[in-house]
């Protein structure tokens, strides 16, 4: 397995002397999806940032095909000016992709998240999981060698969310990118991961590391064995302890 | 809120029309009240009644040409220094949100023309560029370009945070990220401060023309203060009506240009039904 991504003692200073994150290091490989947990504010999400070069970091070493790399943010950040068809060719549009092949493409990937018919409806006449869905075509449409997700789920339903898991998860099986996901929901993560990042309160440390065992496709019932619940404890156990005194 | 399914569009104009119609027939009730009432005869030319305004500013043929004729030279005022002013207010408002240096320069100046009283700005006007035609222009860009400018920069500043993100993560900057994220994304703003602008553009253009009375055209403003001057009531009431309605009419206008632009996704549209 080939590195995807690779982060080497990274650390992230803002310009204001906060401190985001601490030698942080890890690497995601292709077939790999890795999911980060920790505390609200502990510089998950500048993982991502620093990853896509939104946020630059300000020691170590950062290592990715940024041309390849696809990101799913906290909101769908669908044009609302724009229909499905249209927000699902704007990346395409941006490298340069010609008309046709752009709405060829956007078909495609229209289908593959199940908005066929959808095309032509605007953001504000779709819920939330459905936007959320055509953002995740959007940044199929690029073939996307990492994909970066931000909390996608984080604002939905819980049945919405978990039906979205899986679809994530087949679409990770179908279209073989390498996954670093952000989450604060231990269930999501261990659902969803081959791998668990747990980071520390600010400034962010990856504190522990957890393999998930359980094979794919993952059927919804594994949420409810013992496995899985004795995974997701430990997961919770380190996560509680890297928040240190973060108890009310 | 449970409102009734699918009322017929006839109910609901009447529902949307009523309210202010009742209050059109109250106000000139009142109105022929005072003036056949309330004044004496000698007092009548104060507040003629509405019929006597409507046969003399309407139905006199001379008359209405006249106000017609000033109602055409008042619009192209108009039209011409709103036109101006959006081009110009748009361009200052998108060099303003692009460069920080460009809007703390002049930001302030825009606020002067703002607070600067128009009536006070324009005998100096006159001074400098006699009655002619680009004086009444002047005029009306004055009044009607900071809530153009101020809209416009409030548009663009509203931006999603992660709009910008996702076009910085494709680098795509300048032109491009102006036309297929800022204006759109800017657009319910802009037409906020074209709806105010609108209406402020027939207040200057009337203004110039009642300050500049030496030159050719006969605009609506030439028209009103010749009319006090003679104590020609009716038609006075008349242009002021004329005068209003023209406001109105492009405020509707360019809510109607607004609406056709940018129902289709702008969530704050009143869903209808």
């Amino acid at each position: 397995m080939s590195t995807a991504l690779s982060f080497n003692d990274v650390g992230v200073i803002f310009p204001d002397g906060t401190e985001a994150i601490r030698g942080v290091t890890f690497d995601v490989a292709t077939g790999e999806f890795v999911t980060v947990v920790g505390p609200s504010g502990c510089g998950k999400s500048t993982l991502l940032k620093v990853a896509s070069n939104l946020v630059a970091h300000t020691s170590g070493q950062v290592e990715v095909d940024r041309a390849s790399l696809g990101y799913t943010f906290q909101d769908a950040t669908l044009l609302p000016w724009r229909t499905v068809q249209r927000n699902v060719e704007l990346l395409l549009e941006f490298h340069g992709v010609s008309k046709t092949e752009r709405a060829a493409i956007a078909q495609e990937h229209i289908e593959l998240v199940g908005l066929t018919g959808f095309e032509n409806h605007y953001p504000k006449r779709l819920s939330g999981g459905m936007k959320m869905r055509v953002s995740l075509a959007r940044s199929l449409a690029m073939k996307p060698q990492v994909f970066m997700f931000d909390e996608p789920f984080g604002a939905l339903d819980e049945i919405t969310r978990e039906r979205l898991n899986s679809e994530l998860l087949d679409l990770f099986s179908t279209e073989g990118f390498a996954g670093l996901f952000i989450t604060h929901s231990i269930q999501e993560a261990v659902f969803m991961s081959t791998r668990i990042l747990v980071m520390s309160a600010r400034p962010g440390k990856i504190v522990a590391e957890f393999k998930v065992p359980f094979e794919y496709p993952r059927r919804d019932e594994l949420r409810y064995e013992p496995d899985f619940a004795r995974l997701a404890g430990e997961v919770s156990e380190a996560l509680r302890a890297s928040s240190g005194e973060a108890g009310h | 809120m449970s409102a009734p399914p699918e009322p017929s569009s006839v109910r609901r104009l009447l529902g949307l029309a009523g309210p202010p119609f009742a209050v059109a027939m109250g106000v000139i009730g009142i109105w022929y009240f005072v003036s056949e009432v309330a004044l004496s005869d000698g007092q009548s030319f104060l507040l003629p009644p509405p019929h006597a305004v409507f046969q003399s500013g309407v139905l006199d043929g001379q008359h209405l040409t006249e106000l017609l004729e000033g109602l055409r030279a008042t619009l192209i005022v108009t039209l011409v220094g709103l036109t101006i002013s959006i081009i110009l207010g748009m361009s200052v408002a998108i060099l303003m949100y692009q460069f920080g240096w460009f809007e703390s320069t002049f930001f302030p100046y825009a606020i002067v023309i703002q607070a600067t009283p128009i009536i006070a700005i324009v005998p100096l006007i006159g001074v400098w560029m006699g009655f002619s035609f680009n004086a009444r222009v002047l005029v009306v860009i004055i009044i009607s370009i900071f809530p153009i400018i101020t809209n416009t920069l409030f548009g663009l500043k509203s931006i999603d945070r992660n709009f910008i993100n996702l076009f910085e993560l494709h680098s795509v900057k300048g032109p491009t990220r102006l036309t297929k994220l800022s204006l759109p994304a800017a657009l319910p703003s802009i037409f906020t401060g074209f709806r105010i602008s609108a209406g402020l553009a027939v207040v200057g253009a009337i203004v110039g023309e009642f300050f500049f009375k030496g030159g050719e055209e006969k605009g609506l403003g030439r028209l009103i203060s010749r009319y006090q001057l003679q104590l020609q009531t009716e038609q006075l009431i008349a242009a002021i009506v004329i005068a209003s309605m023209l406001g109105v009419a492009l405020f509707l206008i360019v809510g109607f240009a607004s609406d056709r632009l940018t129902r289709s996704w702008h969530t704050s549209r009143r869903e209808t039904g």
